[in-house]
């Protein structure tokens, strides 16, 4: 019978010919942590008695939830995780260079064909880069920083398979949103879900970055995209050694395929309070807004800052919103600069925050007060993420986030020609 | 392993780890006595008062949805909670809770019949579920041998501690 990606790179991880149900312990490429999670694994460690990690070439340290920090508090835990970073040799460690699923992709840090935890849900995004990954928990990571190994039960796979053209101003992350409504914020739990079909193969690394990244927001333990020459276009320089791409069996098998035609995609919004409560822009229109804030590890990356700009270039942000941009690394932000994106965005009225998730956990830079409606390019939008109980998120892709700043309210980005 | 009892709390679908416990704390709070002030505030915001140890969680579907934060499942234990029924979890809070030693069971039939207040008693090796307000009794699926003794010795880092290893390199 064949395999599926997710089969075959446990397979390879175990060392066992390991199928869909199928409980594997697998050797892990590459771990990672960020600042909401390592304080704890640092504490399960040392509550553990560990003296010594697995590989610390292997093990990444990032922080970016919430840098530059805003308490005593987090301020306390960045310095812990420095002083455990030095303790155990760790050199992989990042502070202000951006978010981690970022951070892992232009670094280096995920290799296809591996398995790659962090203590992070939005760990799936790797699934753009041909690897497998997969969020876990703080002590589990304990568990990895100390042996460098994990149990997973195989996930089945859940296709999704595009066909045709997706219409101008209709993104990834409205495909993903699309899926997302369709099939619920629980539709692939415990699943691996993989996107395929011409429009797929056409998207850049970073848009297949977005799609990947939402499989959480389904429940999925991984998103996957089949790795081709664009992943090793874009890993060529940033991984060491040789670069091997795991694709599914001819007849691997799939637990359902699903058919999207890409022509009939839209615009989507995300409404409050669930990911998962997907509609129509229409249904959105004119919804007035308090906040706009692009950048996460969603939608962060240049090509959304690059549409962004392109949108609000000669425009002014509506006098009643205040747009934030994080841009999601440096390199990026670098980027941004030399193209005068930063520039226009400036020129519009945009505050530019620094690399990291901003934002979006609610923790600084940016926090909702009631009654508050933010427009985001994140991917979540519980009660209360990013601030009072009482304000509203909804969710959006980056070109609907610049049109509807303009606006002031939600629009829909094809019927306005800026 | 003892027969777990205790008295119900009951919520519904989708509580997401935001809900049990908000980014705005657990960035910067890393005291599990202080941050579990704070736990479920989002679904009810004087559940860490009312709660008393050994109480029984019992959801709709999807309990523990979102992030990996496994603050999620300490700050429950922290209060005590002593095993989460849900039709079905998500599935980082799913491991988490195990690794932290919180029972998980899932079950479609528990949470339709279950009121807030029931005291239920749970065997875990067996697989039962007692309703014993109602009187009613269910099987429930067991957790694999190998995660039933990671809740037997209080989570990974009990079993760490007691076995020099995990059981994945055994």
């Amino acid at each position: 019978m064949g395999k599926t990606i997710s089969e075959k790179i446990l397979s390879k991880a175990s060392g066992e010919d390991a199928h869909a149900g199928d409980f594997v312990n697998a050797e892990i490429g590459t771990a990672m942590g960020q600042d909401g999670t390592t304080p704890l694994t640092i504490d399960a460690i040392e509550d553990m008695g560990g003296e010594e990690v697995w590989d610390s070439e292997s093990i990444v340290i990032v922080m970016d939830h919430t840098i530059p920090s805003a308490s005593v508090g987090t301020s306390s835990m960045h310095k812990r995780m420095r002083n455990f970073a030095s303790d155990m040799g760790i050199e992989n460690i990042y502070y202000g260079e951006g978010i981690c699923h970022q951070i892992m992709a232009e670094k280096g840090h995920v290799k296809p064909s591996t398995v790659v935890v962090g203590a992070d849900s939005h760990t799936c995004t790797y699934g753009a880069l041909g690897a497998f990954g997969t969020g876990i928990g703080s002590t589990e990571m304990a568990g990895v920083f100390l042996s460098g190994k994990l149990w997973f039960k195989v996930p089945e796979t859940m296709k999704f398979e595009v066909s045709g053209e997706i219409p101008d101003r209709v993104t990834a992350k409205d495909l993903a949103l699309h899926i997302t409504g369709m099939i619920g914020n629980d539709g692939a739990t415990y699943k691996a879900v993989e996107y395929a079909g011409e429009p797929i193969e056409e998207m850049e690394v970073g848009e297949r970055m977005t799609l990947c990244n939402l499989a959480v927001e389904m429940g999925a333990k991984a998103g996957l995209v089949e790795a081709d020459e664009k992943v090793e276009n874009f890993l060529e320089g940033r991984v060491e050694g040789e670069i091997e791409l795991t694709k599914n069996d001819e007849d691997a098998e799939f637990e359902e395929v699903i058919e999207i035609d890409g022509e009939d995609l839209e615009p989507k919004i995300a409404f409050p309070h669930q990911v998962d409560n997907v509609k129509s822009i229409s249904e959105g229109e004119g919804i007035d807004l308090d906040q706009v804030f692009v950048g996460t590890c969603t939608n962060g990356r240049l090509r959304d800052l690059r549409v962004v700009a392109e949108v609000l270039e000669g425009h002014e942000v509506d006098d009643s919103v205040r747009m934030l941009i994080n841009p999601a690394s440096r390199e990026i932000y670098e980027r941004a600069m030399e193209e005068g994106i930063l520039k226009t965005l400036m020129e519009a009225g945009c505050i530019i925050n620094n690399p990291g998730c901003g934002p979006c956990a609610g923790s600084h830079q940016g926090i909702l007060a009631p009654e508050e409606t933010c427009l985001s390019t994140a991917n979540r939008n519980f009660k209360g993420r990013m601030g009072s109980e009482e304000s509203k998120i909804y969710l959006s892709s980056p070109v609907t986030a610049a049109v509807s700043a303009i606006e002031g309210e939600i629009t829909d980005p094809r019927e306005v020609d800026f | 392993m003892d027969e777990i009892e205790g008295n119900v709390w009951e919520f519904g679908d989708d509580i997401s780890t935001d809900l049990i416990i908000s980014g705005k704390y657990k960035f910067k709070i890393s005291d599990m006595t202080k941050l579990a002030e704070h736990a479920m505030e989002g679904a009810d915001p004087n559940f860490a008062e009312k709660v008393n140890e050994g109480d029984i969680i019992v959801a709709g579907e999807n309990f523990g949805c979102g992030s990996s934060r496994e603050q999620a499942p300490l700050v429950l234990k922290e209060l005590g909670v002593s095993a989460i029924i849900s039709k079905f979890f998500a599935r980082i809070f799913y491991r988490n809770a195990i690794n932290v030693g919180i029972p998980v069971i899932e079950s479609e039939e528990i949470p339709e019949i279950t009121d807030e207040g029931d005291t239920l008693r749970i065997n875990l090796e067996e697989g039962k579920v007692e309703n014993m307000t109602k009187g009613e009794t269910f099987d429930v699926e067991t957790l694999p041998d190998f995660l039933l003794k990671v809740v037997e010795d209080g989570g990974l880092v009990g079993q760490y501690r007691k076995k020099g290893k995990f059981q994945w390199e055994e």
